[in-house]
């Protein structure tokens, strides 16, 4: 890593250009540029996320860290190439008025033609899609699981806020418990009259789940809290059988389906890398978290 | 070799340090001189330190001691103005003396580094103080860019040097053309087989070609208002890229080879009309570029606050041949624009026939192939691959050349190169007088039509120029791409 201080983006472009010159030039096969928002005291957990994703996706990765936006502008970065990472990484330390002005110090440093996304691990702003940095992106992901303060609001602003192209990690949370549910309801002819989840009392990705359930069953989803971690169970119940998809303990799941024995299986909560690289697999619009999220809003407005 | 304005920037940042570079490398010939010619008030040291500090602060190799000596030796200069006839006999009495003591042979090239408005006087008053005849020794002039702002102008300054020096004696610098990524187009192309092929309207969806700087104006009010980015550098710089990209192959790489398929080129380019909807030219106005707050073109020091010059430029031009028919050529260059990049960019058709679902494809856009002039010189190729994974899901991905990694010799300066060339008395990189009025009369309809019609629109610094060229493409349904 080599330390720029009180520097621009030509500057940190040039560093870049020299990095991989000093590595002797070596095939980067960078498909994007991730640019990470995040505040100075969780920038090094999530660079290593960020550093674990890029094992499935090369990326220029951009760390943004807004600082105090009053006074004088000063831009100081870090930039590196290799450390165990596929592809570039730079953290750019933004102070005073250039803050306001971040999308002009990451625009210069986006990869030609590939594809952008941004990733904000803690609060995201109100509309994700009209922030600068935001709109220079084509894939805008958010976790509303992990902000500061007011999690249920956040998702609700989140969902609110949605513009093709937004996802939210409490989202991507669900993506093995859906594939498991879906399959066993495709199974059999089975109409399913009620449904119910059980979750910690705070949680988006429970949320979530009774919004998309709502969403593709037409029938109406119980919520009720339990202790957690996370969603403890999601129950189907038809005319003459249920389907129960119980995780007791954040790791082994039994699925129990009327009439067969009780199965395990791993559903294990994934760590945020993993989140990350399931949700830069895909670029385009995320169908069904939009109508997810649209059903999300006119449930929370029934309250 | 005799500079005049040497007090110049292009001579204390461009020429000075290449012909250090030059000697550092051992190419130049022994006995070599450098005569400096200008309006100061200067002893032979006072020169030589110039010279040196120039060298010190913009050589591309280290600074010698022993290649300094040498080559300060033959250092002479001659102070007086462009009509001051005391001073042009002095010069002819330097040179002769010269001659004698470093053995030059006679040989004296002229390097013109000063307002075209004054090479009237200059060439003028070589040939009346009888230095543009050396018998058996070769003379030889050089000058810069502009070569005139219009075809009309263009033709009077060759006029003007014709007059004097035979057109095989005058050189004229694009510098563009001295850069080793340029000259490797021709490698690239003609020394391959497997891109030639595709070089054509069958294969070819259309072409870009981008010159974008980060820089504003900086300095150079006083050359750059009233004449803009189209005359600045789309005249010269980018169609002589366009003819190396898109020419047919010179049958051999000599200099007279090379200027009748660029003459012939050239000749088949025109400018696609209305240009209402065809061309686009902005100005930019104050903001922030890169993390720096920056000034807006009509607050720069020595700018009108009316200035009608354009700053950012974008073109459509097509060509009248077999091979290029129907393929656009889009030409944009700019200040203040995201950031500084040169490159063509050769976009494909898309494949007439995919066997997989839209699906499979979203995220697969056209093939393309990107040539980097500067920075990081080199080459991309663009194109669709499948994603790893259960699903047939098909992206773009690329593939990198650079040329800094590849040979890890660092590229020679442009100057360096053309410098040399000038000195061998090599024509093939240098345009000749047809080009340049080739060029203008694609571009002087492009011009007239703008000086007609109202104000550049206004472009946010450090953005990729005014929407106006977002849709220039848009109608023609393509997009500009992310340099």
């Amino acid at each position: 890593m080599i330390e720029l201080h009180d520097t621009n983006a030509s500057q940190i472009a040039a560093e870049f250009v020299r990095a991989r010159r000093g590595s002797g030039s070596p095939a980067m096969g960078m498909v994007m540029t991730l640019i990470i928002v995040v505040p100075e005291d969780h920038a090094l957990v999530a660079f290593d996320s960020a550093r674990l994703a890029s094992q499935e996706h090369p990326a220029r990765v951009l760390g943004v860290i807004l600082g105090d936006g009053r006074g004088h502008g000063q831009i100081s970065a870090q930039v590196g190439i290799g450390d165990g990472r596929s592809g570039e990484t730079a953290l750019i330390r933004l102070k005073g008025e250039v803050v306001r002005h971040a999308s002009s110090v990451v625009l210069p440093l986006l990869l030609p033609d590939s594809p952008v996304a941004v990733w904000w691990p803690v609060d995201p702003p109100q509309e994700p899609a009209a922030d600068p940095l935001g709109s220079l992106a084509q894939r805008r992901i958010t976790d509303s699981a992990a902000v500061t303060k007011g999690r249920t609001v956040a998702l609700r602003h989140q969902c609110s806020a949605y513009a093709p192209g937004n996802t939210d990690l409490a989202w991507t949370r669900l993506t093995p418990w859906r594939a498991m549910l879906a399959a066993a309801v495709d199974q059999r002819p089975f109409r399913v009259t009620r449904a119910h989840v059980v979750g910690e009392r705070v949680s988006p990705s429970a949320d979530l789940m009774v919004a998309w359930l709502t969403d593709r069953l037409g029938v109406e989803v119980e919520r009720s809290t339990s202790d957690g971690p996370g969603i403890t169970e999601v129950t189907l119940e038809g005319k003459h059988e249920t389907i129960s998809l119980a995780r007791a303990d954040g790791k082994t799941a039994v699925l129990s389906v009327t009439g067969a024995p009780d199965r395990h299986v791993a559903l294990p909560r994934r760590p945020v890398a993993e989140l990350l690289a399931e949700e830069l697999r895909h670029l385009d619009e995320d169908e069904p978290y939009a109508e997810a999220a649209a059903t999300l809003l006119t449930l929370a407005g029934q309250d | 070799m005799v500079i005049f304005g040497v007090t110049g920037d292009l001579a204390r940042k461009k020429v000075m340090p290449a012909i250090y570079d030059l000697a550092n490398r051992g190419l130049l010939p022994p006995g070599f001189s450098l005569v400096g010619f200008a309006r100061r008030d200067w002893e032979e040291q006072d020169f030589a330190q110039i010279v040196e500090e120039a060298v010190r602060t913009h050589a591309r190799t280290e600074f010698r001691e022993e290649v300094w000596t040498q080559l300060s030796e033959g250092f002479r200069f001659v102070p007086g103005d462009f009509d001051d006839d005391v001073a042009f006999e002095t010069l002819g009495q330097t040179l002769r003396e010269l001659d004698v003591q470093r053995g030059t042979g006679g040989n004296h090239a002229f390097y013109l580094a000063i307002p075209p408005g004054f090479f009237g006087s200059v060439v003028s008053q070589l040939k009346e103080h009888g230095l543009v005849d050396g018998g058996d020794a070769w003379r030889r002039v050089v000058v810069e860019k502009p070569f005139g702002h219009d075809l009309e102008s263009a033709r009077e300054l060759n006029a003007v040097l014709a007059d004097v020096f035979p057109s095989g004696s005058v050189f004229r610098i694009d510098h563009y053309l001295g850069k080793e990524t340029v000259q490797n187009f021709l490698a690239f192309r003609f020394a391959n087989t497997l891109f030639e092929p595709l070089w054509n309207s069958h294969y070819v969806d259309h072409i870009q070609i981008t010159m974008a700087e980060d820089i504003g104006i900086g300095g150079r009010a006083g050359y750059y208002d009233g004449i803009g980015a189209a005359r600045d550098v789309i005249q010269n710089h980018l169609l002589q890229l366009m003819a190396l990209v898109a020419m047919e192959e010179p049958h051999s790489f000599d200099a007279e080879s090379l200027r009748q398929e660029k003459r012939k080129f050239l000749s088949a380019v025109t400018s696609k009309e209305p240009f209402s909807q065809t061309t686009a030219r902005g100005q930019y106005v104050a903001g922030w570029a890169g993390g720096d707050k920056v000034a807006g073109y009509l607050e720069e020091d020595g700018i009108a606050a009316d200035s009608r010059t354009e700053t950012y430029a974008a073109i459509t031009l097509e060509v009248d041949n077999r091979r290029w028919a129907g393929v656009p050529f889009y030409l944009r260059a700019g200040k203040r624009l995201g950031r500084r990049v040169t490159e063509v960019a050769v976009v494909f058709r898309q494949a007439p026939h995919v066997p997989f679902s839209e699906l499979a494809t979203e995220d697969l856009t056209q093939n393309a192939l990107v040539m980097r002039v500067q920075p990081d010189e080199g080459m991309t190729v663009r194109f669709g691959s499948k994603v790893p994974g259960t699903a047939m899901e098909i992206r773009d991905v690329s593939m990198d050349f650079a040329y800094g990694g590849t040979f890890t010799e660092s590229s020679p300066e442009a100057y360096e190169r053309l410098i040399l060339d000038v000195l061998l008395g090599d024509p093939p990189l240098f345009p000749r007088h047809e080009e340049v009025e080739l060029s203008w009369q694609i571009l002087d309809p492009i011009l007239e039509a703008w000086a007609a019609d109202g104000e550049p629109e206004p472009y946010d610094s450090g953005t990729w120029g005014p929407l106006s060229a977002d849709a220039m493409l848009a109608r023609d349904g393509r997009k500009w791409r992310r340099p």
